[in-house]
């Protein structure tokens, strides 16, 4: 749901386990581990498995509004899958999702490394201030974001319309951006973008400085451009981090909801309408919950699609650690 | 020399700029007053500050109740995850035991749970379960939504205090429950601490299922999804706006000041391995 994780996993250091071997006791040492493990997995059991199958059930069952008040879904087999990959507004919903995922992805990707190669030029007090404006942005909520947006772009009164229209596009003054289909999508990955660089940019910056500076120095006296520096000495060194960010922000661009259903519900007219939205939509304002679990299952089926490289990078690391 | 580093500083401030703006323009927002607000020409300073518009706020209908509920539901959920991850923490990180690599894995697994994909199976077992409108539901999905990540955290905390100290404790004859109450737990207070705020962030935020889940009984909202109707409640009174978002920002803002130290910190000190 947000940011700290992949952060906080990396305090792991690895200590070896240690086994106390008091005899006496064994048999119920034994069970001991498992009893405080037991609440997670029951929690994790009920309210993130469970669901999770529910979801997947219910897309292979007819499950209308009567369904939802008297039970009894009969199953109907792979009929919501042919419905849904049949229509073409699916199938445009996935187009914008990809191109959703793909603007604001390499948009913060790009926006991030410049960040963070900026950062580690700066002086010191520049350096703080920098980062501490990042550290507000990340922490700014989302609702409060989605909010502030909304009034930074305000037609009449909003402060955008009125820097433009200062700046000589007269065109501007008074310009609803949330009546347009295309500018709504504009401000919304302004928004994500906005939300996301301080993470990327951060950790990034972070990954630079463990680079040893006797590498650009030796680049340096090899007469290297800073692109060349760039191209040969940090990225190589960086690429697992740029693949791993690269993956978390594709993970969390796709999967966005909040931001765009709190600006525009997926309007107007379904221009900012991606995956999740699409599917909240058909089962919440339509009722057909069958053929928005169907989609919420395709969802979860190319989000993960998307993660194997991240998970098999992700084990491998753990692999090691344990 | 200091020309040559003007386009770097130039850059640096226009960052600097563009990251702060939008929270500063909410903050002066909402101490405006209302015809410096609707001027043509927006003033950047506010000159006049008047708290109007956070008294506006704060008198809302339901504004105290929409607090306490946020409040309710965020505290219970990380409270219950700080109790459930510690006890799995301590056995991941001290003990030995057949399923350990597994278990790990799926509390990984169990941090990328795509939990937008799960609004409508959440909706339709809540109603199941008579447990539609009702905070407890989504203090339910708070706490496994912060779970995985508080056992991560605290997990990495554990294994950095020694073994031994807890073993000297038992040596000298205290049992393993008191050990870790008496030895590991004092050394342990920042993590949870840090663990704890990061959950509470994550649910104090949190407004997918919050406006799913809360339908017939809007008494119950939090925060979140009481903010995302602010054309509702306040109509075109954007200082009224601003400074709920304002108040709904500052419990977060706090929390980044005490952690800011160790958030910047945790980035620089090299602690990715890439």
């Amino acid at each position: 749901m947000s940011a700290p994780p992949v952060v906080a996993s990396r305090q792991d250091s690895p200590a070896p386990p240690v086994v106390h071997r008091r005899p006496r006791r064994s048999r119920l040492a034994g069970v001991w581990p498992y009893l405080l493990v037991a609440p997670t997995v029951l929690g994790a059991a009920y309210l993130l498995l469970y669901p999770l199958l529910r979801s997947v059930v219910i897309s292979f069952q007819h499950f209308r509004t009567g369904e939802l008040i008297r039970g009894g879904a009969a199953f109907v087999g792979l009929e919501n899958y042919q419905e849904v990959l049949g229509s073409d507004e699916f199938w445009s919903v996935v187009g914008r999702t990809v191109l959703w995922t793909a603007v604001n992805v390499v948009l913060i990707m790009v926006i991030s490394t410049l960040v963070a190669l900026m950062i580690a030029r700066l002086r010191k007090r520049l350096q703080l201030a920098v980062m501490s404006a990042l550290v507000l942005t990340w922490a700014t909520p989302v609702l409060a974001a989605t909010t502030i947006f909304q009034w930074l772009f305000q037609s009449r009164l909003g402060v955008v319309n009125w820097l433009l229209a200062t700046l000589g596009f007269e065109s501007f003054r008074g310009y609803t951006w949330f009546a347009d289909g295309t500018s709504t999508f504009v401000i919304l990955v302004a928004l994500v973008v906005w939300q996301s660089v301080p993470f990327a940019a951060l950790t990034l910056y972070a990954g630079l400085t463990t680079i040893p500076a006797e590498l650009y120095e030796s680049a340096r006296i090899d007469g290297a451009t800073g692109w060349q520096i760039f191209r040969n000495v940090t990225f190589p060194i960086l690429r697992p981090l740029f693949g791993l960010i690269t993956s978390l922000e594709v993970i969390w661009v796709f999967k966005c909801f909040a931001q765009i259903w709190a600006i525009s519900r997926g309007g107007p007219d379904g221009a900012t309408t991606t995956l999740p939205v699409y599917a909240f939509q058909v089962a919440q304002s339509l009722h057909k919950y069958d053929l928005g679990a169907a989609i919420s299952t395709l969802t979860v089926l190319i989000l993960v699609a998307c993660l194997v490289t991240h998970l098999r990078r992700m084990l491998r690391h753990e692999g090691e650690q344990l | 020399m200091s020309l040559r580093r003007l386009p770097l500083t130039l850059a640096a401030l226009s960052v600097l700029v563009v990251s702060v703006f939008p929270v500063y323009w909410m903050v002066v927002t909402a101490f405006k007053p209302t015809r410096d607000i609707q001027a043509d020409t927006p003033t950047f300073w506010p000159s006049h500050p008047t708290l109007d518009h956070f008294a506006t706020a704060v008198n809302a209908d339901g504004f105290g109740l929409f607090w306490r509920n946020s409040l309710l539901v965020t505290v219970s959920a990380v409270l219950a995850a700080l109790v459930v991850a510690l006890l799995a923490a301590f056995a991941v990180a001290r003990m030995r035991w057949r399923g350990r690599r597994g278990f790990i894995l799926m509390v990984f697994i169990a941090q990328m749970a795509p939990w937008e994909a799960l609004l409508i199976s959440m909706f339709i077992i809540a109603r199941d379960t008579g447990m539609l409108d009702k905070l407890s539901m989504l203090s339910l999905i708070y706490f496994m939504a912060t779970l995985p990540f508080t056992i991560v955290t605290l997990r990495g905390f554990l294994a950095a205090i020694p073994p031994e100290l807890e073993e000297a404790a038992q040596m000298d004859g205290a049992s393993r429950v008191v050990a870790f109450r008496r030895v590991v737990f004092p050394l342990l207070a920042p993590g949870l601490m840090s663990t704890s705020l990061f959950g509470f962030i994550t649910a104090w935020n949190e407004f997918a299922f919050a406006n799913a889940l809360i339908i017939k009984n809007q008494d119950d909202r939090t925060l979140p999804v009481w903010l995302s109707s602010f054309s509702n409640i306040f109509g075109t009174d954007w200082g009224a706006t601003m400074a709920a978002a304002t108040l709904f920002m500052l419990p977060v803002l706090l929390i980044f000041l005490v952690l800011q130290r160790r958030v910047t910190s945790g980035f620089t000190a090299g602690a990715i391995k890439g």
